[in-house]
């Protein structure tokens, strides 16, 4: 006999090899990964709790059914909602606290995981809220004064008299100062920050045209003048918050990602301390702490097997496909999954020290240093800014001492200059080109993190893979053969009982029906079940294999043995994704060379860059090399797009210029990539090249047309020829040119 | 030109009114969750009203 609980032998009759294990068995069963989250409950004011949480797997209407229904029928819950859009769930329960725990459990019994939540996500919703605000009362504003103002370009005051004129003159103060006063606030309060600190962006121009623009209109309609810009100035505000708007939501989603990331690594951990099982947040698990790790868990900590027999699976540290054997003794670490037993970790090192968090904190550093990309958008600011406050000056001196003008006449050209310069062109090129971008690539599965990712993605010349999961499908499938369809029911039927790698390729690989079988699971061995008397065994070469058999590759095997007969030998190999080859052709052909950057074994790495026909691979690298290898290429000149999933990537991804991750990447990887694809196709990193070099084309075009449209306007501003009329259309003309020319991107189906 | 003091308050009203439904509908969480209503149209039922707590807007 062996102890179920960790493998090793037992006193006859006896299930466990001593009574921590019976106890600690006793608890990995009964404790559900619900457990824990009431404690981030907040308490309500009317009585009970509410708590959010994310929830992964939503899919459809019947997930959304399934939660919500589950635990609305659960006793003493009050609400429950989900929200399909963020993948959150809301529930609120009276009662105690601990319940939570319960309906945390309902919830994963379904199979759908939990994570607890980062509270500082909320703030980034509550910015592009007020700013939804803002664009609807400027909206509102903008269209009455239209109203208004159609009535004012279309007669002059003899027709409709004086004081109707001043009426309407009025009426557009009477809208627009409330509207100014709360829809520019973005604007404003960036400009007073960023003046603060000394320098100048995009928004303190736009700040000083609007004032302006108001207050001399205001003493226009004091002195019964012609030359009122309430519309420009709200329209103004209109257009630039739209562009304002769509520029916070593509931030906003990139943070979310990032939030989820940080509560991800913050789960709770079981902890087995006095014969008790306990839930600890494993933030707070300390150096010598005895974890439970069951099977098709994440080890939480670095440390040392205390007890039991398992498989480790480290591609999140290594990139090595190949489970390893763990037994008592071994140094485990943090982040890789325990495969098929549960296990008992002594801790070595506190969380925030482990190799994990170690890799998580290159990552940061890689990511800071990247902060520092200026945008193409804020290089056009700093010229502009300057540029338009001397055109403006000089207009003021120019009439004022030279055409001998009234002080207020030449005040009044300079701010036409300023309003007709207007910043829209430039506010909109940028996010209207880079939202139509995105919404396109997103139908294609390609998702963009980052705003500036595009803009870095269209300078890319080097484009480095990771090999595991990257360029090959990263688990194993089975090798096609022609296996006896007998055999192939029987092992299937095996394998469906294991979360094994290997096991779960040949169930994937059947797809009849199984037979109901009672399967034990030996940990580093196989899986056997007994049939009419025989027994049934599906596993290694070593337990169950033909011995004498000749070893013929580097493939992965299981094998099939009834009694005393070997029956079949099943091959597994991890294969190229299926346009590989073509992808890496495909991104030849466009001058950028293409390399390759594995943790795995040399012979396996320079077999995969063959088949894929990459000339340039290195081998056996570790993660802090990777990025060191990054870093070196940087300094050289090279703008280097980095496709990776393992963990091993991720300090890489960030150190790179720009970086891809397929969604089958673990979380960490996702969230530090700027740029996730999905599906098993490798083409998405050439289309998103594409996309990349059209939308940044479109971007300079449009840059171009601003300023093709403020070298017409301008001398006609200065030379005083400007009427509110021409004001108006001029500004709303050359921002629709603008947003047309972006939907340019959509119109090309070519890529 | 009478007419222009009624039709000019009407307009600024109908404007006025499409405003504040807006925010209200803003307030009321009805675009929390764009996704979710999408499929919560194929539900038989008729509880479909969003159920946040008020007093629990922000801290969610």
């Amino acid at each position: 006999m062996t102890c179920l609980h960790c493998g090793e032998k037992t006193a006859p009759g006896q299930d466990f090899c001593c009574p921590g294990c019976e106890a600690a068995h006793a608890a990995a069963a009964s404790v559900t990964k619900g457990s824990g989250f009431s404690r981030l409950a907040n308490e309500m004011d009317e009585g009970g709790f509410n708590l959010t949480l994310g929830v992964e797997g939503i899919h459809c209407a019947a997930c959304i059914r399934l939660i919500e229904n589950a635990l609305g029928s659960e006793d003493g819950v009050t609400h429950a909602r989900v929200n399909m859009s963020t993948n959150r769930v809301n529930m609120s329960w009276t009662g105690a606290r601990e319940y939570g725990d319960h309906l945390a459990t309902v919830v994963s019994n379904l199979g759908y995981r939990l994570h607890p939540l980062d509270k500082a996500a909320d703030a980034v919703d509550e910015e592009t809220r007020s700013l939804l605000r803002a664009i609807a009362v400027a909206g509102f504003a903008a269209g009455n004064m239209m109203l208004i103002s159609v009535g004012l370009w279309s007669t002059d005051s003899e027709t409709m008299g004086m004081a109707t004129r001043d009426l309407f003159h009025w009426l557009s103060a009477l809208i627009a100062l409330p509207t100014v006063l709360y829809a520019g606030q973005p604007f404003f309060r960036s400009a007073i920050a960023v003046l603060r600190q000394g320098h100048t962006n995009m928004d303190v121009p736009i700040s000083i045209a609007v004032t302006l623009a108001c207050a001399m209109s205001l003493f226009e309609a004091f002195r019964h003048g012609e030359h009122v810009y309430f519309d420009s100035a709200v329209m103004l505000l209109f257009f630039l918050l739209i562009g304002r708007y769509l520029d916070a939501r593509a931030k906003g989603k990139a943070r979310e990602t990032a939030t989820d990331l940080l509560s991800r690594l913050s789960g709770m951990a079981t902890v087995f301390e006095d014969g008790q099982a306990q839930q600890v947040p494993i933030k707070e698990l300390k150096a010598g702490m005895l974890v439970l790790v069951a099977a098709g868990e994440n080890i939480p900590a670095d440390g040392t097997v205390e007890k039991g027999r398992s498989e480790v699976d480290r591609s999140l540290i290594t990139g090595e496909t190949l489970p390893e054997k763990l037994e008592a003794g071994q140094e485990v670490f943090a982040g890789t999954l325990n495969l098929s037993a549960p296990i008992q970790v002594r801790v070595s090192k506190a969380t925030e020290k482990s190799l994990l968090s170690e890799i998580v904190r290159l990552m940061e550093v890689s990511e800071q240093a990247n902060a520092r990309y200026v945008r193409l958008a804020d290089k056009a600011a700093s010229l502009y800014t300057p540029v338009v406050h001397a055109m403006g000056a000089l207009t003021f001196i120019g009439w004022w001492l030279f055409m001998q003008a009234p002080w207020q006449v030449s005040l009044l050209h300079a701010v036409t200059v300023l309003i007709i310069t207007c910043p829209c062109a430039l506010g909109l090129a940028v996010p209207v080109v880079q939202v139509l971008a995105s919404s396109r690539l997103m139908k294609t599965g390609i998702l963009l993190k980052s705003g500036d990712a595009l803009e870095k993605l269209a300078e890319v010349n080097t484009v480095i893979f990771d090999k595991t999961g990257t360029l090959t499908i990263g688990h194993p499938e089975l090798i096609a053969d022609d296996y006896s369809n007998a055999d192939m029911r029987l092992a299937a039927s095996l394998a469906a009982h294991s979360r094994h790698p290997l096991a779960r390729a040949l169930s994937a690989a059947y797809d009849g029906e199984l037979m109901e079988l009672e399967v034990t699971e030996h940990p580093g061995r196989g899986l056997s079940a007994e049939i009419e008397g025989w027994e049934m065994r599906l596993g290694s070469r070593a337990w169950c294999g033909d011995q004498t058999a000749a070893q013929q590759d580097n493939a992965l095997e299981l094998w099939l043995q009834v009694g005393d007969d070997v029956r079949a030998r099943y091959a597994f190999s991890d294969r190229l994704r299926s346009d590989a080859a073509d992808v890496i052709a495909e991104l030849k052909r466009r001058h950028i060379d293409v390399r390759l950057l594995s943790g795995d074994r040399t012979a396996v790495v320079s077999d995969v860059s063959k088949q894929a026909g990459i000339t340039s691979y290195k081998a056996e690298v570790s993660p802090v090399e990777k990025r060191d290898y990054l870093e070196a290429l940087a300094r050289e000149g090279a703008k280097v797009l980095m496709v990776g999933d393992g963990l091993n990537d991720a300090p890489a991804l960030a150190a790179a210029h720009v970086s891809m991750s397929p969604s089958s990447a673990i979380d960490i990887t996702q969230n530090t990539a700027d740029i996730v694809f999905q599906g098993e196709a490798l083409m998405p990193v050439v289309q998103a090249i594409d996309v990349a070099h059209r939308s940044t084309r479109l971007v300079r075009q449009n840059f171009g047309l601003a300023i093709l449209y403020n070298i017409i306007a301008i001398p006609v501003a200065v030379l005083g020829y400007v009427t509110p009329l021409v004001a108006a259309a001029a500004m709303s003309g050359s921002s629709l040119v603008v947003i047309m020319n972006a939907f340019r991107l959509n119109l090309k189906r070519r890529g | 030109m009478e007419i222009l003091l009624y039709l000019i308050p009407i307009a600024l009203t109908l404007g006025l009114i499409g405003l504040a439904g807006f925010l209200w509908s803003m307030k009321n969480n009805q675009y929390e969750d764009l996704d979710g209503a999408a499929h919560r149209i194929l539900f038989d039922d008729e509880d479909d009203e969003p159920q946040i707590p008020s007093n629990n807007r922000g801290k969610v």
